[in-house]
């Protein structure tokens, strides 16, 4: 009934099996990177909530009050906190995914599971920091009397996009790091960068119209515009080719995020 | 599974619990080179390349050499067998217990186990040092696949195996880590698999501990269950297992009852061991246990009654304070004596740089067999051991045992009893007295 068959090759139809088999441990290990993260700090998950409210004003006063840059109607921080959302969101999961397989090295060379467990869990853990910051965005629309507009049922759709998004680019960095150590300085660069060519602090109007497309093959871009138009419902957000453009990506990259990591794992014990 | 070629259908009975199929590991090592280090060296590679080219066809041997760890290893298990694996460090062992709890994939062949399965290839793997006891025993269930029904279940009779209920809600990194080890083994041990698979764990914690994870062990094994044990502990092997299995360079070398398999394993002296060890946390290297006769030449094969020194090379880079050694002289029987500064007392102030530690045996008493020297050391806490009890070199006695004072008609069963001879006397009822004693002057 249970028989298990070991074989050099591959092992499709136990795999699957197994991730549901082993089900629970998703949700243990993204517990114990909760846990872990606050254990002695004095203020605890309020860091997950101090964070986006300090960068939020420095972006704010940055791009808004200096740069004087378009807010499309919206007060400004409620423009920079749904750009920040989901690009906090990404660069933590990116960075903690990319990381994820190398600090549970322990495990992955003593003890069996389906290793997509471990990046998808560091995933899980970011997003309820994401659904804490989502909190706050809540209590700032309260603060400013914004009743957002009816296209805010969309925004499952685009929190998806973003989980897929973080999901495929962390598959890739995971396993790319268990072999080239390189990744863990390429990834916070990235993040850095990405903080910059993403409509984080702006709108993504202010792009030429001309440049728009080629902008939107940055995934992140679709995605914070998605989270504006579904929140504060800017038309100038909308930008179709856009959106289209970056629901490929994501495809693209979870695809074959998963394909890359099915390929490789089966070598992370030896290689980690 | 209904697509199983034929072949593998024909072999596997209806009672195995796993059947292992010509199976193969390679590593490629040797010239593990920087260009498999990282991106930097592929591209500096690439910028080489035209170098790197000439070079290439200049010497057509590739950059990595293939090594198998493990080839063409076949053997069953049925259910309900306890089957111990032994070997020396390198045999494969730990490479088949990979294979077999999946933490890796073989090259060739193929392994078919029949039955939940559940590996313990370390103590305590998971276990997080910021997070509580309670938490960890969570975690540390759930990795080694239990849900978490199972583990709220036994929760208490894990707590109140590992014997650290009042520490529940500390961090396990302020544990001792006696307390570590014991928490750690009480959620492994109430894994409830039908096959357990087990490295090398007894060779932590204290004795009392070990006996207790022995006999948790045995029950298991008692219970019917399929279990798969490999140790460096031949005593353990023994006690456990009836029927062991023998690795040697990465092939099955023989395969059979555990008294046979352990006879011959200790018998393979031919090969000595060439032992040495390195603490990176002391600091401490053992470069080589080396065995000498009475004239101070290294030697194999000693004569009843003869001294055996046996001398250990250290090298310590930081100063290792107080530590104690242990020595142990084993024989196919088991343990024969010992000689262990903590029993004795008598230890170094501090071990630092090069230097040697010697042990003089006095006049051997022992049977014409083979045997072999184990060593431990211990950090002057007692508690920390910077090298665990295992192999660090073999002898062999020779000597006819008419030396022994032997003779009678079925003298030659001696070697079926202790290893261990003292001089005897025997006062018969009609007055006469008779003296069995080595005949062999020792000088």
């Amino acid at each position: 009934m249970s028989e298990l068959l070991i074989e050099a090759g591959r092992t499709e139809r136990q795999y699957w099996r197994d991730i549901w088999r082993y089900r629970e441990l998703f949700y243990f290990l993204a517990w114990r990177d909760m846990l872990v993260r606050y254990k002695q700090t004095l203020v605890g998950v309020a860091w997950s909530l101090i964070r986006p409210i300090l960068t939020m004003l420095v972006l704010t006063v940055v791009f808004g009050k200096l740069g004087k840059m378009p807010s499309g109607g919206a007060p400004y921080p409620l423009l920079v906190l749904c750009g920040m959302l989901p690009w906090q969101f990404f660069s933590a999961a990116l960075a903690e995914c990319g990381n994820s397989l190398v600090s549970n090295s322990n495990l992955i060379s003593k003890v069996y599971f389906p290793r997509i467990v471990v990046p998808v869990s560091s995933i899980i853990s970011s997003f309820v920091d994401f659904l804490i910051s989502a909190g706050f965005l809540v209590v700032l629309m309260f603060w400013y009397r914004y009743v957002p507009p009816a296209t805010v049922i969309f925004l499952v759709f685009f929190v998806l996009l973003m989980l897929g998004a973080s999901l495929g680019v962390g598959l890739w960095v995971a396993a790319l790091m268990v072999k080239y150590r390189d990744f863990r300085f390429i990834v916070p660069f990235v993040v850095q960068f990405g903080l910059y060519i993403s409509p984080v602090g702006f709108q993504s109007s202010v792009v030429p119209a001309r440049f728009r497309l080629l902008y939107s093959v940055n995934p992140m871009v679709g995605i914070i515009d998605g989270f504006r138009w579904c929140l504060l419902g800017s038309r100038d957000s909308v930008y179709w080719p856009g959106f289209v453009l970056t629901v490929v990506d994501v495809v693209v990259m979870v695809a074959s995020g998963i394909w890359y990591f099915r390929k490789t794992e089966q070598t992370f014990a030896d290689v980690i | 599974m209904n697509e199983i070629e034929p072949l593998a259908e024909n072999i596997l009975m209806p009672d195995c619990a796993i059947a292992i199929e010509n199976i193969g590991k390679r590593y490629s090592i040797g010239h593990l080179r920087a260009s498999d280090d990282g991106l930097r060296h592929k591209i500096e590679n690439a910028i080489r390349s035209p170098l790197a080219w000439l070079k290439s066809s200049q010497r057509k041997h590739p950059k990595t050499e293939d090594f198998w760890a493990l080839r063409n290893i076949s053997f069953q298990i049925q259910k309900g067998d306890v089957i111990g694996i032994i070997g020396r460090n390198g045999a494969g062992k730990s490479t088949l217990l990979k294979l077999l709890s999946r933490i890796t994939v073989p090259t060739e062949g193929r392994i078919r186990i029949d039955g939940r399965c559940a590996s313990l290839l370390e103590v305590g793997t998971g276990f997080h040092q910021e997070l509580t006891g309670r938490e960890n025993i969570f975690l540390n269930g759930a990795i080694l696949g239990m849900t978490r029904d199972e583990i709220v279940s036994k929760f208490d009779e894990i707590v109140e195996f590992s014997e650290i209920s009042e520490f529940l809600d500390t961090p396990v990194k302020r544990y001792s880590s006696g307390m570590y080890v014991r928490l750690a083994f009480a959620v492994a041990a109430h894994l409830e698999p039908e096959i357990l698979i087990v490295d090398e764990v007894l060779a932590v914690g204290d004795a009392a501990f070990q006996k207790k994870c022995l006999g948790k062990m045995g029950s298991f094994a008692q219970s019917g269950r399929t279990v798969i044990f490999v140790s460096h502990n031949v005593e353990a092997v023994r006690s456990l297992c009836q029927r062991a299995v023998w690795l040697k360079d990465g092939r099955l070398h023989q395969d059979g009852k555990t008294e046979e398999i352990i006879e011959g394993y200790f018998n393979s002296i031919s090969d000595a061991v060439a032992f040495s060890t390195t603490n990176a946390e002391y600091g401490l290297t053992i470069q080589k246990v080396t065995l000498k006769n009475m004239s101070g030449e290294e030697c194999g094969q000693f004569h009843p009654g003869d001294d055996l020194i046996v001398e250990i090379s250290y090298d310590a880079e930081k100063r290792v304070e107080r530590p104690i050694f242990a020595l142990g002289v084993l024989g196919v029987g088991g343990s024969c004596f010992t000689s262990n500064m903590l029993l004795d007392g008598h230890r170094p102030e501090y071990l630092e740089g090069a230097g040697t530690v010697t042990c003089t045996f006095k006049s051997l008493p022992l049977l014409p067999q083979s045997y072999t020297v184990n060593m431990r050391i211990q950090a002057a806490s007692v508690k920390e051991i910077i090298v665990p009890y295992q192999e660090v070199a073999r002898f062999s006695v020779v000597g006819d045992l008419g030396e022994y004072g032997y003779r009678g008609e079925y003298a030659a069963w001696a070697l079926r009893s202790t290893p261990v001879v003292v001089p005897y006397e025997w006062r018969l009822p009609d007055g006469t007295t008779a003296a069995v004693a080595l005949s062999r002057r020792s000088n």
